[in-house]
């Protein structure tokens, strides 16, 4: 009988039994993740189904991520009716302003390795960087897992993407993932298991990683597992995957996702002096210390032309940008400072685009009216590539800086 | 349940069919006004009286917002019909009794007339005279929209279905 890949060893282990591809299992949850949006339509199913006391409250997260701080009135009764639930069953709670729920997750220790986490967010598969098998879900779901502390879920195949070689100066993780998307496609690993593979990976950073699983759900993915040395569970040598895709990173440019799809994905030449009025740099995507850094070694003693957010994944990562002086030298270049959180990037508040606009994003989706307006584009690229672009006012190369 | 069909394409995302930036309300009546605002200004007319939304590859991907789900529903959508779903809607979908039903749906034709009863093997298209077999749903899946969600589900069964 063929090895287990990682999906599998997981899910057999909170099932109980031998769990293969296709099999419906219903497995015990480790950690259930909520957000601001969808927590309190979890917390009416959970009632709805007579439930009292959530089934472990130190396994579960309520964080405020995506319209937070509240931006109107119906939003700061729905925070309200939230944080009275969070404290009355004493769960973790992230106030608004923490973070994104992502980044949380991992910086807090929340998402373990080997563990089955469910999140009502379609990012959470961002936990396969720490070797946990991650999802999201629905609130209904989110409610089922509330009171029961289980979820049933059909065992995935695994798709195994392979980076070979070595990242390129001013390339970066961000274009690696969105090499696999153009390649895959938005629906091209539906419903399976990816296991991220490859030496560049197996050494990479933790931030780097998180860069990589956050948009495996991009291709239609359930989880987005990285491989790398010494993690917990590893895939067996003889593990059977549905397919194998190789991505060549010594030949890799920068990458441009062109809108309105996540896998419209050229090399940046191809989108070379499209004039883009916003870039923004953050997210759960690439809001990390390290990708602060690139862009402030890009932008130091410059001014950006044009409209430069930035949204750091947590004030954790903020106050690391404060004590390296990352901060200052972007506040100096033009840079406008956001919460820590999701709001730009969906839409929800604050730096919506005007009417024929463009911006250039670190973010993970750009379908039509994304970050708030249908009669803008987003492009999707890495830091150094938003930050090239914002000096000079049209999406550029960030290797004609070398 | 019998109705016309809505044709669309692929990769019809969460955010098609109610943008981000409306899921800030509990209020299913004012989301309703903007479901499927950007792709579509005259789904609501068109789905009124009961219709099918019918599409092609990956419908639903994107967020998991399952206010998505619940706003097709709620617009008088007896089902949506394609040729692939993506897993956080499908889920959501059966979740709060919204039929899913996964079939070959190039030669349904936007105002076709369709016929389908949930857990039937095939699909009749009145218009065209076929009728398209279809994918079944899992045991576990059928059982959670035969009972019109899984929380009357689990109102009545005390657990989730087994798994197979």
């Amino acid at each position: 009988m063929a090895g287990k890949t990682v999906a599998e060893k997981i899910l057999s282990a909170h099932a109980g039994c031998a769990a293969r591809p296709g099999d419906l299992v219903v497995c015990d949850v480790d950690f259930l993740m909520l957000h601001d949006v969808f927590a309190h339509l979890a917390m009416d199913g959970f009632r709805k189904m007579g439930g009292t006391r959530v089934f472990d409250p130190d396994r579960v997260a309520i964080i405020f991520d995506h319209s937070s701080p509240a931006p109107n009135r119906k939003t700061a009764n729905i925070h309200a009716l939230t944080r009275t639930f969070a404290k009355e069953q004493g769960v973790r709670f992230h106030e608004a302003g923490e973070g994104v729920c992502h980044q949380l997750m991992v910086e807090k220790g929340y998402a373990k390795a080997g563990d089955l986490i469910l999140g009502t967010d379609s990012h959470t598969c961002t936990y396969g960087a720490v070797g946990a098998l991650a999802t999201g879900i629905g609130a209904t779901d989110a409610a089922v897992t509330l009171l029961t502390g289980q979820q049933w879920l059909r065992v995935p195949p695994t798709v195994r993407i392979e980076f070979t070689g070595a990242l390129q100066p001013m390339c970066l993780a961000k274009d690696a993932i969105l090499a696999a998307i153009g390649r895959l496609g938005v629906g091209g690993a539906s419903y399976r298991a990816i296991e991220f593979h490859g030496d560049w990976l197996a050494g990479a950073p933790l931030a780097d990683r998180m860069t990589v699983g956050n948009m495996a759900v991009e291709m239609g993915a359930k989880c987005g597992i990285t491989i790398f040395d010494g993690m917990k569970i590893a895939p067996d040598p003889d593990a059977a995957y549905e397919s194998t895709v190789r991505i060549d990173l010594d030949s890799l440019a920068p990458a441009v996702a062109f809108p309105h799809m996540v896998d419209e994905v050229k090399p940046v030449s191809e989108a070379k002096n499209i004039p883009v009025q916003q870039g923004v740099i953050g997210s759960c995507t690439n809001g990390r210390i390290e990708d602060f850094r690139i862009a402030a070694d890009i932008l130091r003693g410059k001014s950006v032309k044009g409209r430069l957010l930035v949204m750091p994944a947590s004030n954790a990562v903020l106050g690391q940008m404060a004590d390296e002086g990352v901060l200052a030298v972007l506040l100096a270049a033009g840079a406008v400072l956001c919460t820590p959180g999701c709001g730009v990037c969906c839409g929800t508040i604050g730096g919506v685009p005007a009417d024929g606009e463009r911006v250039i994003a670190t973010t993970n989706r750009n379908f039509r009216g994304r970050m708030g307006n249908n009669q803008a584009e987003v492009y999707l690229a890495s830091p150094a590539t938003v930050a090239a672009s914002m000096l000079t006012g049209v999406i550029s190369d960030p290797r004609d800086l070398l | 349940m019998t109705g016309k069909c809505l044709k669309y394409g692929d990769n019809i995302s969460t955010d098609m069919l109610i943008a981000g930036r409306y899921t800030k309300t509990t209020d299913i009546n004012e989301m309703l006004e903007h479901v499927m605002e950007d792709l579509d200004e005259r789904y609501r007319e068109k789905i009124a009286g009961g219709g099918f939304i019918v599409a092609g590859d990956n419908f639903g991907c994107g967020s998991s917002k399952e206010q998505a789900a619940m706003v097709a529903k709620a617009s008088g959508a007896l089902g949506v019909v394609a040729k692939s779903f993506a897993r956080i809607f499908y889920r959501n979908a059966v979740n709060i009794g919204l039929p899913v039903i996964e079939c070959d749906t190039s030669g349904i034709s936007d105002g076709d007339v369709l016929s389908y009863d949930v857990g039937e093997a095939e699909i009749r298209n009145l218009t065209t005279g076929v009728a398209i077999p279809v994918l079944p749903l899992p045991a576990n899946m059928q059982a959670i929209l035969n009972a019109g969600g899984v929380v009357n589900y689990i109102n009545r069964h005390g657990k989730l279905p087994r798994g197979g």
